[in-house]
């Protein structure tokens, strides 16, 4: 009969609008701004610094080695090496970034910085909600704007944050043991000669 | 220079017997029937088809010049960018290239897993493809958002394995980015279990209704010989009834171990092309029940293969795969350095399109949308 084919269509939409009523499954759609859907764990959008601490500056984790500057395939990472150092987080003294700028309109979430750092330094955000007047200076993040806390990365990407923090903690009690046996052969050596040398603590992730 | 120029001035039409005056339509570049910038220069004599002359370039991104000055690794996200409906297998061909040339050995889980994300890409693809038909057809909105209802749970998984829906960046050389998450799998076998009811819903409502019918059968018909001189591959080949899958053809990654079948078409015209991309979707899911039964434990990245400093000795690969719009390809040449002294993409879209004058000429000009929507193309990779 010609024709058939038709209504068969049509009572299958007529199935799925009835359906949209009652069954959750046929309604996908949701309300966006009002109703929003749980957050998925793994989302990356955008690249921030993590930082430990309350102090987001003197926190950073990043030291300025420019590794994802140069890796980066947009070339949207800017930084400039400071000239003093601060310690990190094992205490040895480290440069850090006096610049840090990331153009966020250049920027293709593609995750290659966070995979090149040797030092957990650089992370992906969630945020999405970034829309501005100012399509220059406002897309322009500089390390003020760009740093978060650790607690924040703890927040938004979980499993992925307690494996770095495992990692960096074994990392730091391994720093710690070679500085105390190398601070006690230091001593025995002291003891033996006039003249100490301190053993050059091992980098990070290196 | 002045003779290049004067090549692309379209030719001087001359006057039919009858004494008629040919149109001349500008069908694009920002044409609402066109999936991208796309633009077909098109010859109408009444309805007819006299000529057609497809101009693109509209989206040239540099994408080939971008990978020989940047690193191997650094290619990898562009390809995402390529048809960017399937990033997960553009991925798999340039991670496949640069593999051969590299000579990186692959785990079997993450070969799993490869064959995983791409049989749901192919999915999605071929789900939204027929959507977009659909839409070109005039039956704006019902087939196409019941495609991207489906779309969209793939989309989520692929979201929670890579951290995003479309742009992926997943795969590596030597395996893939990062372990699937607690509980993808389960997630996947449930969404497995539901396509094929998704697809009788797509047929019931589409195969059998005399409009898609009356619009599609004996319109836009490619002969199998033309297709094979063309290089067309992909789902319109098979349409064409030429047996030729890479699947099939190469066994490249793990395709050897899936039983499952090539679905043919007789008279190469759009409805094959329709019917060709639905018994596709119903194999990829073949595919997937088999795969997912038996996903290995074990490491996912070959623990040779670096991520910086990447320096493949020098040679020459080319990687292939069928990707769901047909053979992607990627020829690489390495001069022993960190990035590629040659870098060639062979896009499905762009060869497929080039047999598009030959299916329109003589048909009607509504027809030559629905020709062209039935080619499946994305723009991002025509142009490149």
């Amino acid at each position: 009969m010609l024709g058939e084919g038709m209504l068969k269509g049509l009572a299958e939409t007529a199935k799925n609008f009835a359906g949209s009523f009652v069954s959750k499954e046929r309604l996908t759609t949701v309300q966006y701004p009002e109703e929003r859907i749980a957050p998925i764990e793994n989302t990356r959008d955008f690249p921030f610094l993590v930082y430990d601490g309350d102090d987001a500056m003197a926190g950073l984790r990043c030291v300025a080695c420019q590794i994802c500057e140069k890796e980066c395939p947009p070339k949207c990472i800017y930084i400039v090496k400071s000239t003093d150092k601060k310690p990190d987080f094992v205490g040895k003294m480290q440069i850090y970034p006096a610049r840090f700028d990331i153009d966020i309109s250049v920027c293709m979430s593609c995750q290659i910085c966070v995979e090149v750092c040797p030092f957990e330094a650089i992370k992906m955000d969630t945020e999405f909600e970034l829309s501005t007047t100012d399509r220059f200076g406002g897309l322009l993040y500089d390390r003020e704007q760009l740093s978060r806390s650790n607690e924040h990365y703890h927040k938004i990407h979980p499993t992925e944050a307690a494996e770095v923090d495992a990692r960096l903690a074994e990392e730091k009690a391994k720093a710690e043991a070679k500085a105390k046996a190398a601070a006690e052969a230091a001593a025995a050596k002291a003891a033996a000669a006039p003249a100490p040398k301190e053993a050059p603590a091992k980098e990070p992730g290196a | 220079m002045a003779t290049a120029l004067k090549s692309y001035r379209p030719p001087v039409i001359e006057p039919s017997e009858e004494g008629d005056e040919l149109l001349e339509v500008a069908m694009g570049p920002h044409h609402p029937s066109t999936h991208g910038v796309f633009r077909m220069d098109v010859a109408l004599d009444g309805e007819r088809v006299i000529r057609l002359k497809p101009v693109f370039g509209y989206l040239h991104r540099n994408h080939e010049k971008i990978a020989e000055t940047a690193s191997y690794l650094a290619a990898m996200p562009y390809t995402d960018r390529l048809d960017y409906f399937c990033s997960l297998t553009n991925n798999w061909a340039y991670a496949l290239a640069v593999e051969k040339l590299a000579g990186i050995e692959v785990p079997e889980r993450a070969e799993y897993i490869r064959v995983i994300t791409a049989e749901l890409t192919r999915v999605q693809n071929h789900a939204s493809a027929i959507g977009f038909l659909l839409q070109e057809m005039g039956a704006s909105g019902t087939p196409l958002m019941y495609a991207f209802r489906e779309r969209e749970k793939i989309l989520d998984l692929f979201e929670e394995l890579t951290g995003s829906r479309m742009m992926c960046n997943y795969m590596r050389f030597g395996g893939c980015r990062v372990e699937l998450p607690k509980g993808w799998l389960e997630r996947v076998r449930t969404l497995v279990d539901g396509l094929p009811k998704f697809l009788d819903e797509t047929e019931a409502l589409l195969t059998g209704n005399e409009i898609l019918m009356a619009r599609t059968q004996g319109v836009g018909v490619l002969k199998p010989d033309l297709a094979v001189n063309a290089g067309v591959t992909g789902p319109m080949l098979r349409a064409a009834g030429v047996n030729y899958d890479i699947r099939k053809v190469d066994h490249y990654g793990i395709y050897d171990r899936f039983k499952f079948r090539v679905p043919l078409g007789d008279h190469g015209d759009i409805y094959d092309r329709y019917m060709i991309r639905v018994l596709e979707a119903r194999e990829s899911i073949e595919i997937l029940k088999q795969a997912l039964k038996d996903v290995p434990a074990g490491p996912i990245m070959d623990p040779k293969s670096k991520i910086r400093g990447f320096r493949p000795k020098a040679g020459e690969a080319y990687g292939r795969i069928e990707a769901p719009k047909g053979e992607l390809g990627f020829y690489l040449i390495s001069d022993g350095t960190g990035n590629p002294y040659r870098y060639r993409v062979r896009p499905p879209s762009l060869i497929n399109l080039t047999v598009l004058e030959d299916m329109c000429l003589g048909q009607n000009v509504a027809d030559v949308v629905l020709i062209f929507g039935s080619v499946d193309i994305v723009l991002g990779e025509v142009d490149r």
